[in-house]
């Protein structure tokens, strides 16, 4: 009963590749954001942090059509990049991971936000009385005093952007090998007469995958928290 | 030298000092509330006065009419805080390290080795500041100043969060440094006593001005 098809394979890898690649390419901005949001006021903040949480509490769906009408080959941003830079998102797997990059990011940037935000700026004063200049002073203190902060948004970013399904398969559609995320495929293998057996696999391994991120972010969170403090 | 001439509103607390001083430890003493820390923050460049100047060993770091700031990081300064602020995710050494790396310096142990001798915190160098007692962790975030070869010190109320007993330990270092370390201090302190001991110039202040300069004498005008 468990032997996992090579369509199921794909779609496992291609969760995972689409999942990883959405995270790591989201985490520098996601840091600098949480950072300005955290340590600065300025023009339009509020608007902006009102942006930043909009996939949260908008239809999964309405977030793939506006990055459909965006991003797609005849919007604004994705004509100008398919043109001019090759680059194209719709209905390619670089697309759902643009897809699951906006709507994971939320998530991503609120813990990377209140670590920050914990931080005693005396910290950065001292370290500016050493000589270092502001972005040596965010490299050597402010960073890796957020690690833990940085690191469980990455995996709830990470977990979510496995798990993105409606904003996803309306930007870039379900096409095996291509776009098929183990969301998307499970949601195909429902509607198959007899899919369950293989959509219960699949099941069973985003259960799997979810559970190790949960561990993994707990484990390194507790390993950076005890850096931290010396313990 | 150290010359300063500043104004500075913060709230309904006005700050206005003036003074030269040539002197190896320069005191500030003050109740608080008096606008000690306000002005060495005002010196350390963490504060930008509202008018006037400041001149740290020839060089001015603030003058308003010319649109002078130089900011903190470029003033070669130390600074002890009363609460050491020790970086928590670095052991002992890394810290002391800390201000000759930013400030791109030539690794010198001999000076490293002399500094970490005066102030004996030889057995702490693999420790992390959360295993260090009040008193160990100031002398730390003494030697972590000492090695960024600030052209001046500035401590601010440096054994304020400390014991009658740590005190005592460590003031012997503080004389030491003073005769020993060659860099001119602004030491501030609500303790006549302990000024009695480590300044050679006392500027006084009260509500934020000047109201006394000249040496440690001028301490025992005050009850």
């Amino acid at each position: 009963m468990f032997e996992i098809s090579p369509t199921e394979w794909t779609a496992i890898l291609l969760s995972l590749r689409v999942a990883i690649i959405a995270t790591l390419v989201a985490t520098p901005f996601g840091i600098a954001l949480a950072w300005a949001l955290a340590r600065h006021d300025f023009w339009g903040k509020s608007v902006l942090d009102a942006a930043v949480h909009l996939p949260l509490v908008l239809p999964p769906v309405v977030t793939g059509y506006l990055l459909l009408l965006t991003f797609g080959r005849r919007g604004l941003v994705g004509g100008f990049l398919a043109d001019y830079l090759g680059i194209v998102f719709a209905f390619r797997w670089t697309g759902a991971a643009l897809a699951c990059g906006v709507m994971s990011f939320p998530l991503l940037v609120r813990p990377i936000r209140l670590s920050i935000e914990a931080i005693d700026r005396r910290l950065e004063q001292a370290a500016e009385t050493l000589g270092a200049a502001p972005w040596r002073v965010f490299f050597t203190v402010t960073l890796p005093l957020a690690l833990p902060g940085v690191l469980a948004g990455m995996v709830l970013g990470f977990a979510k952007a496995i798990g993105e399904f409606g904003a996803t398969i309306t930007f870039v559609s379900n096409i095996p090998g291509e776009t098929q995320t183990i969301s998307s495929a499970i949601y195909s293998l429902i509607q198959t007469p007899d899919g369950d057996a293989a959509a219960g696999r699949l099941v069973i391994i985003s259960v799997i995958i979810a559970m190790g991120a949960l561990i993994g972010s707990e484990w390194f969170a507790r390993r950076a928290t005890q850096r931290l403090h010396g313990n | 030298m150290l010359r300063v001439d500043v104004k500075k509103q913060l709230g309904e607390f006005q700050l206005s000092a003036s003074f030269t001083s040539q002197g190896r430890v320069t005191g500030l003493f003050g109740a608080s509330g008096s606008g000690k820390t306000s002005l060495i923050n005002t010196i350390a460049g963490l504060l930008r006065p509202d008018r006037g100047t400041i001149e740290i060993d020839g060089e001015t770091v603030d003058d308003t009419a010319a649109g002078i700031h130089i900011p903190t990081f470029r003033r070669r300064i130390g600074y002890v805080f009363q609460d050491a602020r020790l970086f928590p995710h670095l052991d002992v050494r890394q810290n002391l390290d800390y201000g000759r790396r930013m400030n791109g310096l030539v690794d010198d142990p001999a000076q490293r080795r002399r500094i970490v001798e005066l102030l004996d915190i030889g057995n702490l160098l693999d420790r992390r500041p959360g295993k260090l007692s009040g008193g160990e962790r100031q002398r730390v975030a003494l030697g972590r100043a000492l090695l960024a070869r600030p052209r001046l010190l500035l401590l601010d109320e440096p054994l304020g969060a400390l014991d009658e007993g740590r005190k005592l330990e460590i003031l012997p270092y503080l004389v030491r440094l003073r005769d020993e370390a060659g860099i001119p201090m602004v030491y501030v302190s609500h303790d006549a006593a302990e000024l009695r001991q480590l300044a050679t110039q006392i500027v006084m202040l009260r509500r934020g001005e000047v109201t006394a300069f000249g040496g440690v004498k001028v301490l025992t005008a005050t009850p």
